[in-house]
């Protein structure tokens, strides 16, 4: 069963006169319960397609299937209720609302899915334990070390358990000590709740977490390994 | 969505009390100022609330204001007396005098000549003495507020006390003895009221051909106060103003003529721009530094209506405490400044419309930072 399929993907931006093609024609296939990596260098397109992949940046051509949704028949609110439910984000910046407490920010998917207050913050402590941080529920964002935040940050990913996580640069922020502490609490999130997870990185250190980490170039995924096995990305579509 | 979008509001704790002064001092301004205004207004004719029994005053067709001094001929009373409809006609005197203070200062008094044998027109409350003390020789009744300031009196001693029941003045270099004091309502030109006789009223001012200020008409019961005004004019030439007609008057005279209503105005627009200016430009600012997690709201799949409505609530919740605080410090001032020489007067309209700018303001800031939110891609959330 496949998370997502993307076949022949283009997304072009407009600069003044000039266009600029960001996604050139790419496809793209992510098992269920897959911890899939995307990485190349910067300005390749790894942030445009899992916007694209994520339901927050619209396509211009190809077919871009989410958990059996294609986005093209969707409208706007359609997608919105959709993104809600099944996909999580976990940001290179956190983006963790200062004002609220670690537990208010956790609680905000579940609430924005129409669960009552005081049962999300039930559920937003529940999952907090679960990251290593029972003891920091009632404090802000700010009285927060940067791990600290990265995990709140899962947390509030995957409180309301999506099929579906997509992180960007989850490390990049963190020394490396805390950012294998993160990945050892992502990766065991991830198993536990068997999601989906398509993660952006730079970072080598954590390639190893990945049950695949596809390569991209220049606005298309040149290529894929697989358990440190090196292949070709037709390869991969064809064993898939 | 809403406790969370109060808890962003309430957690930013700068910009939100920024936000509730600037609401708070358009507020204030925009009730207090107006307040004032109408407080000043209202006592350009509280005389004529003061004299509250006759149904019509009739007076000389040029008389602008009530402290106007045009007297008519004595006769006009005795015409108007004549005419179908009245049930009673009395004259009334009002003039400026000077008088001069048993100290030997001299002021000049508001004073009012009421009709010998019935007294109409007298205020209603008498602190000291009796109204019909004044049927005494050179008898006169001041006002207790002004016998307490601007009729104050120099002791030997260098001190000053109060003008005392008991205390005989000189109007017009004539004697009156201060017989009691009475409860007045200000007026606009502040000056010490003191009441008499229509007749002594007479003896006490300078020496005209004509004396007689108004003439204090009652109705006949069932009689039409607009159609006898009326046949009053008709028949005599004269004005006739139903009393709110004449309050009317007044109050158009201070307002063409002075600027008064233009300079509070003036107040009141700039309490509303620079309460606008201040919610505005913070409330924008404080939607501008959030625009990263209204962004991140926006990718976890909260729609623009919903962005929007917790906008419009968080400019709601501080238009209304901004709006309670400036009110309450209005009302503060009103009563600490009540029956002084400060002009007050909330009637609850000037609520309206403080609470219609209030809302105007708020409204104002909301739609700007509704549109920057709206506007909000959510993808940025991916851009660091």
């Amino acid at each position: 069963m496949k998370a997502v399929i993307c076949r022949n993907l283009i997304k072009n931006f407009s600069a003044g006169d000039d266009i600029i093609n960001v996604i050139r024609g790419t496809d793209l296939e992510v098992a269920k319960g897959e911890f899939f990596m995307l990485v190349g260098p910067s300005g390749c397109g790894k942030t445009t397609l899992i916007s694209i992949v994520a339901g927050i940046l619209h396509y211009d051509s190809g077919v871009c299937e989410v958990l059996g949704k294609n986005y093209a028949n969707m409208g706007n609110t359609e997608i919105l209720d959709f993104r809600a439910k099944n996909i999580g984000f976990i940001f290179q910046s956190f983006h963790l609302i200062p004002t609220l407490t670690v537990t208010e920010n956790v609680g905000i998917p579940l609430i924005i899915n129409n669960m009552g207050w005081d049962d999300a913050m039930k559920k937003a402590r529940e999952i907090l334990v679960e990251v290593g941080l029972a003891d920091k529920i009632d404090s802000f964002p700010n009285q927060l070390s940067g791990g600290q935040q990265q995990r709140v940050a899962i947390a509030r990913a995957l409180v309301h358990e999506p099929a579906l996580l997509v992180c960007d640069e989850p490390t990049s922020s963190l020394d490396h000590h805390t950012g294998m502490k993160i990945m050892d609490t992502m990766k065991a999130m991830q198993k536990k709740l068997g999601t989906t997870l398509i993660v952006v990185s730079h970072d080598e250190r954590i390639f190893n977490y990945a049950d695949r980490i596809a390569h991209m170039d220049d606005g298309v995924i040149v290529k894929i390994e697989t358990n440190n096995m090196e292949k070709s990305y037709e390869d991969t579509r064809t064993q898939s | 969505m809403y406790l969370i979008a109060l808890k962003m509001l309430f957690g930013d704790r700068g910009k939100y009390i920024a936000m509730i002064v600037g609401v708070t001092f358009a507020a204030l301004i925009m009730t207090q100022q107006p307040a004032i205004l109408v407080g000043l207004l209202s006592r350009t004719y509280s005389f004529i609330g003061d004299v509250s029994e006759p149904d019509i005053w009739v007076m000389d067709a040029g008389i602008q204001f009530v402290e106007e001094n045009k007297p008519l001929r004595d006769v006009e009373l005795g015409r108007v007396r004549g005419i179908e409809g009245v049930a009673w006609a009395i004259p009334l005197f009002k003039n400026m005098v000077a008088t001069k203070l048993p100290d030997g200062n001299t002021r000049f008094v508001d004073m009012t000549g009421l009709d010998d044998a019935t007294f109409v027109g007298a205020p209603s409350r008498i602190l000291e003495g009796k109204l019909t003390d004044l049927r005494l020789a050179d008898a006169i009744l001041v006002s207790d507020e002004a016998a307490k300031t601007q009729l104050r009196v120099k002791t030997p001693d260098g001190d000053t006390r109060p003008l005392l029941t008991g205390d005989v003045i000189e109007i017009n270099d004539k004697r009156a003895v201060v017989v009691g004091k009475i409860k007045t309502t200000r007026n606009f030109v502040l000056q010490p009221q003191v009441y008499t006789t229509y007749s002594r009223a007479v003896f006490y001012s300078p020496s005209t051909r004509k004396h007689l200020s108004y003439i204090l008409v009652k109705a006949k019961e069932g009689e039409s106060i607009d159609v006898l005004s009326k046949r009053i004019e008709d028949a005599t030439g004269l004005a006739a103003y139903s009393r709110a007609a004449f309050e009317q008057q007044n109050l158009q005279y201070w307002m063409k003529s002075t600027g008064i209503p233009i300079n509070f105005g003036i107040s009141v627009a700039l309490g509303f721009l620079v309460g606008a200016a201040i919610v505005g430009q913070t409330f924008f600012t404080f939607v501008n530094e959030n625009a990263k997690h209204y962004a991140a709201l926006k990718s976890m799949g909260v729609r623009n209506s919903v962005l929007a409505k917790m906008v419009v609530l968080q400019a709601l919740v501080v238009g209304m405490i901004g709006y309670g605080i400036g009110v309450g410090i209005t009302s503060l001032f009103g009563m600490k400044f009540h029956d002084s020489v400060l002009a007050f007067r909330m009637p609850p309209i000037l609520l309206v419309f403080a609470g219609l700018g209030v809302l105007a303001i708020v409204t104002i800031s909301a739609l700007f930072a509704i549109r920057k939110v709206i506007k909000i891609d959510p993808a940025v959330v991916f851009r660091g």
